[in-house]
């Protein structure tokens, strides 16, 4: 079975990185849909998190900024602070309003207006994390029949928000990490 | 009480509710970011305890006063005081020293907000010994928030968070120094205030008023689609002087209007322009 996809949004919070950074390690060159990466993250201080996820990716990783295109062959990154939205025309559009679930990127926010867009073209991924952040957005993804994925909270680091999601029955699928790459590797790009 | 439900709306419920505000009202809503604007209405209708679509529709075509609440909660006022200190740092180092040498400074803060950014720029200022030769202009299309602005007073829980952005942004005082602390509240000194001039100005309607040798106008231009910033930087272009410099948000660029020719970027990652031409 493959799945047709014109952008991934995987959404994670503590406990998450390794599981992307393992994932970006094992995930074939082949792979060019564009990936959108919701991480909570320390607002404060500089952080280093665009240039490890470079090092270990072959997709060409871009913290947003506003109005940036989504393009193929690329892993946009939230930036710190900042919620990130997509528009009709393909375009990012940040937003420094209020936080949702104490959080800011928010996931949810991130995949609902992700959602709006792409529609059953969406995948949604949601991680390891100690928040429920998420897990709406999710299930909003399922019901405009996105494909949504759930880490098994057994294999999470932190099964707090991969269980809020499957309280919400927000899953298609319900995978390790390990699993993760072999899904990924059966969606193919269509546009949107 | 019964929980609020969300209730998500569609791209048509948006355009019905653009289109009503045009109408009725004559405020442009059209050329706002999409998606961030939806989130707005979507909020409202949750933080009024609305219990629909239409519901809100009727309110906003039949209570004046209900739509300029509606303004006021699509205008986003979220800020801080010396947010993106490395920016602040910049601004003392480069750019200060550059005002410094004109008789007279004038500076535009655009989208001011609660006008935490103006008395941010009004204590460098000070500190440079520039604040009595200077206007600060402050303008908003929010009443409400300028009313906030005014006062000067801000939430006393935030000041240990300034207060490391102070620092971090190369101050060397006591940042308790700028404000009088009373219950939960911080009164700032209104030694700061004296050369504000707070006004309403709407970017998206309104037309350049003065000439100015700086503009800031930070995580504002975020909610407007592409064309809309490109009125609004054209408007800070016929309103800056030569040489003069442009600040925009830490995420926020230039490069997709028409004004980036003219303009240089300031070395290093922060989001400032000299007008060069």
């Amino acid at each position: 079975m493959t799945y047709p996809a014109s952008l991934v949004a995987i959404g994670g919070s503590a406990g998450s990185l390794q599981v992307i950074l393992t994932l970006l390690d094992t995930i074939n060159a082949g792979f060019s849909i564009p990936v959108l990466l919701v991480l909570h993250r320390d607002p404060q201080g500089e952080s280093r998190l665009e240039e490890l996820l470079s090092l270990r990716s072959h997709l060409v990783v871009k913290e947003v900024e506003d109005k940036d295109i989504v393009e193929r062959g690329h892993l946009y990154l939230c930036p710190a602070d900042y919620h990130v939205l997509i528009e009709e025309d393909g375009s990012f559009s940040l937003d420094y309003s209020e936080k949702e679930h104490f959080s800011r990127p928010s996931i949810d926010l991130a995949f609902r207006a992700a959602a709006d867009v792409y529609k059953e073209k969406l995948v949604g991924i949601l991680l390891s994390g100690a928040n429920a952040d998420g897990a709406a957005g999710l299930r909003y993804i399922k019901e405009r029949k996105g494909t949504t994925v759930v880490q098994q909270p057994s294999d999470a680091l932190v099964r707090y928000m991969p269980d809020q999601a499957l309280q919400q029955s927000a899953a298609d699928f319900i995978l390790t990490g390990a699993e993760l790459t072999h899904f990924l590797q059966r969606l193919y790009y269509v546009s949107p | 009480m019964e929980p609020t439900r969300t209730i998500f709306l569609s791209d048509e419920d948006i355009e019905l509710l653009i289109n009503d505000m045009a109408v009725t009202y004559g405020y442009d809503f059209s050329d706002y970011s999409k998606a961030s604007f939806k989130r707005r209405i979507e909020r409202l209708l949750m933080i009024d305890h609305l219990s629909s679509f239409a519901e809100l529709r009727y309110r906003i075509l039949h209570d004046e006063s209900y739509f300029q609440h509606v303004v006021e909660e699509i205008s986003v006022t979220v800020t801080e005081m010396l947010r993106d200190p490395g920016f602040y740092r910049i601004l003392r180092e480069t750019v200060i020293p550059l005002l410094a040498t004109y008789p007279f400074i004038k500076v535009w803060h655009a989208g001011c907000a609660t006008g935490e950014e103006v008395y941010s720029m009004a204590i460098l200022l000070q500190e440079a010994g520039l604040l009595h030769k200077t206007l600060l202009y402050a303008t908003d299309m929010n009443p409400a928030a300028l009313a906030k602005a005014r006062s000067g007073i801000f939430p006393l829980s935030q000041m240990q968070q300034y207060s490391k952005n102070y620092v971090a942004s190369g101050g060397t005082r006591d940042f308790s120094s700028y404000y009088t602390a009373s219950y939960h509240l911080a009164q700032f000194d209104p030694a700061l205030s004296e050369k504000m001039i707070f006004a309403t100005h709407n970017l998206v309607t309104d037309f350049s008023f003065n000439s100015f040798q700086l503009i800031l106008c930070r995580n504002v231009l975020i909610y407007f689609n592409k064309k809309l910033q490109d009125r609004v930087l054209s408007l800070f272009d016929e309103s800056l002087e030569a040489n003069g410099f442009l600040a925009l948000g830490t995420k926020e660029s230039i490069r997709f209007s028409s004004i980036a020719p003219k303009y240089k970027q300031i070395a290093g990652k922060e989001k400032l322009w000299k007008k060069v031409k």
